[in-house]
């Protein structure tokens, strides 16, 4: 269980990013992180980590407080950031130098994620490209065991059948003791993995609600004309692919991106919908 | 398997559940792949499977035998068809019919034409 509690952070005083936000996050999801270039979205998974302060609020990790980096707390997360930077070693030496942090670390594993990302074992990290490098450390954070596991953009470099690699292993990966976040701009890549959706906006959550909620409250459909119900709406080929409120209790699929942009377009409709 | 745009996954593996029992690849009494097995398969949140079992379930299609599996239960094929007939009728005929309608298409060639259909598929 993690626990935010009215979180202010600010990198400066001019550029603030939390104004008192707070939210809670329970294990066996597989929460989506949402929000515009800057939001704050790195941000806020590194103030889980432990690897930024906040000016004032409160954290608790697993009844830890993450800025206290009690190393307790750091053999259960693993954190898996955009960009990183790896040793000139081999996978081995590697693994020897970093799993010892990790009581829980499964060798075992940890070679089978290897195998099924297709990694060259021989091979200095150094010497492998971005999207090789990024399944390495994807298969090191996972086979840590770690209960919180944070990705930032995770698929980023990963070619076509690495993705679909990355959503069966996550998908397998994914334990009733586990909370595993996951921060995106790639939705079309994740949405059928993420079963919540969080969005940040303007210092604020925009919108924290599971995949059942929001399909229970909008319903997503092509629509030819728009009228009142329409919420939301960007056009397309057959006309417009819509937010709409589920008068009818429709069992539609979610759209993230329409959920995204609509979140952005139009709060003030969504708000008391939500609430 | 390959996703539609328009309706909940949960109810698509629902669908993808049931045509396996129509098509008897899975029978009366077998087991079903796990809650597991069929995310890392679909590529999707096993929170979401776990949805449709639930619902396949109390549709009386499938079983849940404690700490074994789910399995497929007896007359699943029946409680199928019933389940699908309401869906189809409530989501596919509207469209169907409209069509029939703005079309001008003939009951009669309909008809023919089902039946060179069944006649060649089944």
């Amino acid at each position: 269980m993690i626990k935010i509690e009215n979180l202010n952070f600010s990198y400066s005083k001019q550029r603030i990013l939390f104004k008192d936000i707070s939210m809670q996050l329970s294990n066996g999801h597989i929460y989506g992180l949402l929000g515009k270039n800057g939001a704050g979205k790195s941000t806020l998974l590194k103030n889980l980590a432990g690897l930024v302060y906040a000016q004032s609020g409160k954290i608790d990790v697993f009844g830890f407080d993450p800025a206290k980096r009690q190393p307790a707390m750091l053999q259960q997360i693993c954190f898996i950031p955009e960009e990183f930077h790896l040793p000139a070693i081999k996978i081995d030496s590697y693994v020897k130098a970093n799993a010892a942090f990790y009581p829980h670390f499964d060798h075992q594993y940890f070679a089978d994620l290897l195998k099924e990302f297709d990694i060259p074992v021989g091979q200095k990290l150094i010497d492998m490209s971005y999207g090789q490098k990024k399944k390495v450390i994807i298969a090191f954070g996972l086979a840590t065991n770690a209960k919180l596991v944070i990705m930032d953009e995770p698929t980023n470099g990963l070619d076509i059948p690495s993705k679909a690699q990355f959503r069966k292993i996550m998908a397998s990966a994914l334990t009733e003791d586990k909370c595993i976040i996951i921060s995106t701009h790639q939705v079309r890549d994740l949405d059928n993995l993420i079963d919540t959706v969080i969005m940040l906006d303007e210092n604020k959550i925009a919108l924290k609600a599971t995949v059942e909620e929001v399909t229970e409250k909008l319903c997503f459909k092509r629509v030819k004309e728009l009228d009142e119900t329409v919420i939301y709406a960007e056009p397309s080929l057959a006309g417009y692919n819509a937010v709409m409120a589920n008068y009818h209790q429709e069992d539609s699929k979610l759209d993230m991106e329409l959920l995204f942009n609509a979140v952005l377009t139009e709060k003030n409709k969504l708000k008391p919908i939500f609430n | 398997m390959e996703f539609r745009d328009n309706k909940a996954i949960y109810l698509q593996i629902a669908e993808y559940v049931c045509e396996h029992i129509l098509l008897e690849k899975w029978q009366a009494d077998q087991k079903i792949p796990s809650v597991r097995e069929m995310a890392v398969n679909l590529e999707v949140n096993p929170n979401t499977v776990m949805r449709t079992y639930e619902l396949l379930q109390n549709k009386n299609i499938i079983n849940n035998k404690r700490g074994i599996g789910f399995f497929v239960a007896d007359n699943a094929i029946t409680h199928v068809k019933s389940y699908r007939k309401a869906q189809f009728m409530e989501d596919d005929l509207p469209t169907v019919f409209r069509n029939i309608y703005l079309l001008n298409i003939d009951f009669e060639e309909l008809q023919t034409r089902y039946n060179t259909f069944v006649k060649e598929n089944f």
